[in-house]
Parts: C-alpha cells; sequence; structure tokens
C-alpha cells in the first residue's frame, strides 16, 4: 500500500522525484531514533542488566559474581509457582470482567451516546486524575466491613455464594480474592474501554444500515458485523489489560490478604525486603517470558495479527 | 488490499469507490488498522532482522552479561568523610519520617525554627523516608560506590542502623560536639549490640511494639496477650500482625516465654510455626506497614499487633481505641539518627543531634509526636506542656514498663536473610 501511495503517477517526469523520494526514506528512521534511543537506555540496558544479575550469586557483604547459576530459575519457579498462578488468574479474571463490563459500555459511547459522548469520555478518565494509590485505598473505605456495600451482598446473600466459590471469606470482601480482582478490574478499565471505543467508533454506522436492508436482525448485525469489526479494539483491550494487571502488587497489597499475594509482590519483596537480587531478576524475567508467550499464543488463536 | 481489488465493479464512480475503501479500511485516511498491514516488512526483510538481531543478543548478550555483576559492600572502618564545609556553608539536610517533627498551627517546625535561629544553620528537611527497606535501595547505590547521597542526616531503625555500620557507609560521631546527647541519653538506649556505647547512632525517638484493640470491633473485651490475638476465635480474619519482621516475630517469641535478646533457631521456627497455624486458619487478615491505623480505626481489625506512638495520636481521635502491654513483655526499638559518608555537613549535623537531647527541645517533640523520648530529664518540661503525656507511660516509660520492655536482638547477615525469608512465606510471598 504505502509503495503504491508512493509511486508516481505514470507520464510524470521520474527524474526530479528520485532525491525526494530517498531522503523520505530516512524519514521514519528519524522518527523511529529518539523512540529507539529511549528504549535502549531504559529498557534494553536495564533488562541486560537485570539478565546478568538473573545468573549470578553472592551477597550484599561479599558482591555478587556472574557464576552462571541458572537454577535460580527452577528455584524461583518451584518456590513461587502459586503466585504465578495466582497472578494469571486474577489478571485473567480482572480481564474478563472488564472487557463484560467495558463493552457495552464503549458500545453506547461509539452508537448512542450523542452529544453525552465527550462528557461519558472525561467521566472514563476522570479516574485518572487522581493518584493509582489513592484510588486502590478508596476500595477500602468502600468494601468496610461495616459499610453498605458489604452489608448489602451479605443480605442479598450473595457472599455466600463467593464464599462458597472461594473468592470471599465469610461475611467479608476485603482482604480475600473478590476484592484484589475488584481492584484490578477498577483499576485497568479504562484500558479496556478506550481501545474499545476508538475501534467501534470507527464501524461505519452505514454497514449497521446493509445488514438491517439485509434482514439481519440487531442481534445478527451485531455477532456478522459490528463485533468482528471491533475485534482490534477487543484484543488490544484485552493486552493493555491483562499484561499490567499480571505484574501488579499494588492492590493485592492493600486489598489482598496473605493467600492473594501475586507475583509482584514475592519480587518486591524479594528485592527490597530479603535482598535476594538474582531470585528477584528470576522472577521477572519469568514473568516476561509467561506474559510474552501468552499473548503470542493469544494473538495467533484470535487471529488478528494483520489487525494490531 | 489485492482481495479487495479483484471484485470491484466497473460501474462504480471514484466517489463510490473511495466510499467502499473508506468502510473497508476503517477510516479514510486509512488509520491504525488501515495503514498496518501495508506497512509491515515482508517476510524477507523481517526474518534478516530478526536473524540479526539474535546474532547480536547472542554475541553481545552473553559479553554484557558476565561484565555486569554487584562489587561487595564497602568496608571502611569508621566511615568516609568529606570535607567539611559546615563553617562556610551553614546548612544541613535531614531526612526523616513523616510526623515524625513537631508542626504548629502555621504549618511551621517550632523546634527546627529555634534551632536556625540560635545557629544560624538553616535546616533542609525532607520527608522522604517511608520504609526502610525502601529507603535503604534507593540510597544504597551512592553509599555502595562511594559517594554524597545529599543528605547529611538521616534516620532509620535499628536494624537498618546496624547494617550501614557494619557496611562502612556511616560516619563515626565526634563525642566532643555532643555534650548533651552523652549526658542525657536514657539508659536503656546507651548500648544496642550493633553500636556499643553509641559510636556512630544516637536515637531520635524509641518505638514500642504492643498490642492495641478497638473496643467497639471486640464488643469491650479487652484483649491483652499475643495468644488471644492468635487463638481467640471471636477475631477470626480481624487481626492485624506488622510487617516488620522483628516486631512480629519479637511479640510472639515473647508470647512463648522466649527472650528476643537471645533465641535460637528453633525458639524463631517454633515462633514462625504458631504463627502459620494462624494464618492457615484466616484468623489473620493482613500483615501491615502503617496503614494499619485506619484498619483499626473503621473496626476492620479489631486488634493488632502496633507501634504505640500511633495508638497514642489514634487513641485522641477515636476513645474506643485501647493498647495493653502484654504481661510476657513488649518489643522497644529506636529510630536512629546518623550521618552518612561523604555528607558535606557533619559538623551541623552533630550540633542538630546535640540540640535535641536538651530537656526542652526534646520535651516540645515527644509533646507532638507521642512516641518514647530516649531523653533522660524531661519529665518536668513535658509536664509543663502537657501533663498527660508526661504521665503516660508509653512516652515516658516508668519502671514497671521499662522492665517489660526487649530488644530484638542483632543478626548475622546469614540469619538475617533466612529469617526474613522465612517471615515472608508467612505473609504469602
Amino acid at each position: 500500500m504505502t509503495t503504491r501511495s508512493e509511486a508516481a503517477p505514470p507520464g510524470t517526469d521520474e527524474a526530479p522525484a528520485r532525491p525526494a523520494r530517498r531522503r523520505g526514506r530516512l524519514v521514519p528512521y528519524w522518527l523511529l531514533l529518539p523512540g529507539i534511543l529511549w528504549l535502549l537506555v531504559f529498557f534494553a540496558l536495564p533488562l541486560v542488566y537485570q539478565a546478568s544479575t538473573s545468573v549470578q550469586t553472592g551477597s550484599l557483604e561479599e558482591g555478587y559474581k556472574v557464576t552462571w547459576h541458572f537454577a535460580t530459575y527452577w528455584d524461583a519457579l518451584g518456590d513461587y509457582w502459586p503466585q504465578f498462578l495466582r497472578s494469571v488468574l486474577y489478571a485473567g479474571a480482572a480481564t474478563v470482567l472488564c472487557l463484560l463490563l467495558g463493552y457495552p459500555l464503549a458500545y453506547l459511547i461509539a452508537f448512542r451516546a450523542g452529544r453525552w459522548r465527550n462528557l461519558i469520555l472525561v467521566l472514563v478518565i476522570a479516574p485518572f486524575f487522581t493518584s493509582f494509590l489513592i484510588r486502590t485505598l478508596a476500595w477500602k473505605t468502600i468494601l468496610a466491613d461495616g459499610g453498605p456495600v458489604v452489608g448489602a451482598l451479605n443480605s442479598l446473600h450473595i457472599l455466600d455464594v463467593t464464599s462458597w466459590l472461594g473468592a470471599t471469606d465469610g461475611d467479608r470482601v476485603l482482604a480475600t480474592p473478590l476484592a484484589v480482582v475488584c481492584g484490578l478490574t477498577y483499576n485497568f478499565l479504562p484500558f479496556m474501554i478506550l481501545p474499545l471505543y476508538t475501534s467501534l467508533e470507527r464501524v461505519d454506522g452505514r454497514l449497521h444500515e446493509a445488514a438491517g436492508d439485509l434482514y439481519a436482525r440487531p442481534a445478527t448485525t451485531f455477532r456478522k458485523v459490528t463485533l468482528p469489526l471491533s475485534m482490534p479494539g477487543v484484543v488490544s483491550g484485552t493486552l493493555l489489560t491483562f499484561i499490567p494487571a499480571a505484574g501488579d502488587y499494588v492492590n493485592a497489597d492493600l486489598l489482598g490478604s496473605t493467600d492473594t499475594r501475586m507475583v509482584g509482590n514475592v519480587i518486591q519483596t524479594q528485592f527490597l525486603r530479603i535482598l535476594d537480587y538474582p531470585t528477584a531478576a528470576a522472577l521477572s524475567f519469568i514473568l516476561m517470558a509467561a506474559i510474552l508467550f501468552m499473548v503470542t499464543f493469544y494473538i495467533r488463536k484470535s487471529g488478528t495479527e494483520d489487525l494490531l | 488490499m489485492e482481495s479487495t481489488e479483484s471484485y470491484e465493479p466497473d460501474s462504480l464512480s471514484p466517489a463510490q469507490m473511495a466510499a467502499l475503501h473508506r468502510s473497508l479500511r476503517g477510516s479514510p485516511s486509512g488509520g491504525p488498522s488501515g495503514v498496518l498491514p501495508g506497512a509491515r516488512p515482508g517476510p524477507g526483510r523481517r526474518s534478516v532482522l530478526r536473524a540479526a538481531g539474535g546474532g547480536l543478543l547472542a554475541a553481545g548478550g552473553f559479553g554484557a552479561l558476565s561484565a555486569c555483576g554487584i562489587p561487595a559492600a564497602g568496608k571502611s572502618e569508621g566511615g568516609i568523610a568529606a570535607d567539611d564545609r559546615s563553617a562556610k556553608e551553614k546548612r544541613l539536610a535531614f531526612s526523616n519520617w513523616t510526623e515524625y517533627m513537631d508542626v504548629d498551627k502555621k504549618k511551621r517546625r517550632p523546634t527546627l525554627d529555634a534551632f536556625t535561629k540560635r545557629t544560624g544553620i538553616e535546616v533542609e528537611y525532607t520527608e522522604d523516608i517511608n520504609d526502610n527497606n525502601e529507603f535503604f535501595g534507593k540510597v544504597k547505590p551512592q553509599l555502595a560506590a562511594g559517594q554524597d547521597t545529599g543528605r547529611d542526616l538521616i534516620c532509620v531503625t535499628d536494624w537498618l542502623a546496624a547494617r550501614l555500620i557494619r557496611f562502612g557507609w556511616v560516619q563515626k560521631l565526634d563525642p566532643a560536639q555532643l555534650p548533651h546527647a552523652y549526658a542525657n541519653l536514657s539508659a536503656q538506649f546507651r548500648s544496642p549490640d550493633w553500636d556499643p556505647g553509641r559510636a556512630y547512632s544516637y536515637p531520635w525517638t524509641g518505638i514500642s511494639t504492643v498490642i492495641a484493640y478497638n473496643k467497639k470491633a471486640t464488643d469491650g473485651e479487652r484483649i491483652t496477650s499475643v495468644s488471644q490475638l492468635l487463638d481467640e476465635p471471636k477475631l477470626k480474619g480481624r487481626v492485624g500482625f506488622l510487617s516488620e519482621m522483628r516486631d512480629t516475630m519479637g511479640m510472639v517469641l515473647l508470647d512463648l516465654g522466649k527472650d528476643p535478646a537471645k533465641f535460637t533457631d528453633d525458639d524463631f521456627d517454633a515462633a514462625v510455626a504458631r504463627l502459620q497455624k494462624a494464618v492457615d486458619k484466616k484468623q489473620v487478615r493482613r500483615f501491615t506497614g502503617n496503614d494499619y491505623t485506619a484498619d483499626l480505626d473503621k473496626g476492620d481489625l479489631a486488634a493488632c499487633v502496633a507501634w504505640a506512638g500511633d495508638v497514642v495520636q489514634l487513641g485522641l481521635a477515636n476513645p474506643d481505641i485501647e493498647f495493653v502491654v502484654p504481661e510476657s513483655g513488649y518489643i522497644t526499638s529506636t529510630d536512629n539518627l546518623l550521618i552518612p559518608n561523604k555528607a558535606r555537613h557533619k559538623r551541623n549535623a552533630e550540633r542538630l543531634i546535640d540540640y535535641y537531647y536538651e530537656p526542652g527541645p526534646a520535651a516540645r517533640l515527644a509533646a507532638y509526636i507521642n512516641y518514647v523520648c530516649p531523653v533522660d530529664g524531661v519529665r518536668d518540661e513535658l509536664a509543663k506542656l502537657d501533663p498527660e503525656a508526661a504521665a503516660n507511660p508509653l512516652i515516658l516509660p516508668d519502671k514497671a514498663m521499662a522492665a517489660k520492655s526487649h530488644a530484638f536482638r542483632s543478626l548475622t547477615p546469614e540469619e538475617e536473610t533466612a529469617y526474613e525469608g522465612a517471615f515472608a512465606k508467612l505473609t504469602g510471598s
């Protein structure tokens, strides 16, 4: 496509176009330069440094030396696989919840909001005006044991069901898996809504009319037209939600308990408290590899590789 | 693109064609979804790039990996001094915890201002210490490299002070500059095993770790022992312990009848097992940092292990909050003032330490922050300012209180790693 649009229309003189084209070919690289430099300094270098740390042995007193001690990886995985599993589970649950909550809202903003569209978009982004920490701490007040939310859930016997599922514990929500998943869902919801909205907004309304003309019921129109066209948004939304949620530790720390700690908490503890830098670095790499693997699999599976 | 072209009927006008393209592609300018498929490099170029990248990684990566490494922590006995600019520059940078300095209604700091007025030394006071582990992570790179941290005075808890002294990352104090501090330091804080005779450090405050509970949340029941926290079925899921390993494990050790000043590995394992049982039966809600105060205030935590200074402050606002010193004893520790290596204003920092060991400023500070005052001879001064505070054994410990106090012994680096590891497992990570 790029080559075609750049190609000179037939019949024009090619000679003057050539230098412009050569300069034009370099422009993308110049545009890339700041980003590449940024990535190099703040991503590639730390990555190499952490990779090195993960195969070192030693202590703070003795210093650390690279000894190619790959067993750190096995030990870390052996000790902390429950936290890995939990991270994937919680992040997955939060992503599904985000999609269920976010899709109808994005659909509403894109097709039905009319003049309220901008206002609703601002409302979606509004939580970002305060700090991540404050937003999460607010949930401690919302879900407080004696609070109205927990009282209502209790009197509706919803907590009996979630307790039976193992998501809550007795008649409270705070310090249970449910609280952590709620926190994750809330904190990452805008990352789901915005990509969904941008891809839904591009869907031409006339396609809906055309589908109607061809006797498709609204549900069929949605299934055959709207949903497939919004898949890029679904894929990028789920990725933007799942990836940071899997590495998050703030929600598990503030809203969770001892049995809801995620891999982010383990890395933080290893790094700051136990000062076991190799294990912390190895855990980070395992997490990165796991996410990379899952994302690749997901993109292949959903067949939307071309649309990303 | 190719596929759409084969369906182009001849009869469509250019405008109709454009519209068809538009709806197929999504947007007229060929927004992200339209432009990207075309812009993707062909498989040839892509595989070349991939191969080149892989080669680079293989060649450069392994070299770079083995080049890294962290040098051993410096072992400079007595610390590294910089040329002291105290005489020329009348200032000093002081890093402290939040809520650790008296503040008046105009948001000024009276004791610090009085210090500046008397000595002419401007104090850059920063509340940038929130957590010992975090702060250590923050200053470690500079101190390990033998560089100035930009701080002349820092305030950290015993075990971190011990570590900094062990690494040789702090400077020895000059006793000649500290007459008040030397004379007025309370006997119980004079000789910790990690800094005998206080050669490197002076306490800013003493910290008592006690039990606190919310009367309303316990239905009026008094909580008087750690055993009760661990076993009482009524408290299930509403008990908190501190995420500071020494405070929590020290209290459990005391409850088991062991002395935190000289326990063994087996004692520690027994205490971990005791706590693990309570965690497994979901008696314990959370292991918390300073944020337990909000939970206790609301009643989400009915009872917890707590720092006495917080409890005094909390009790002023909420009459339901009570504290108890268990029969088995309580853990004391201190937050200590230290002068890091290469600090530029050591002499000024020492003047500030000495100033806060005068009874007047010490009493004013204690009346505001409500932590244990490590200075002897403040009782009269404090009684003048705040008779209630002077009578409170959590601020000025009486004989009975002092007799129950226990310090957690200092640990070897190996013990520290092992114990922190076991404790981390207990807390879920």
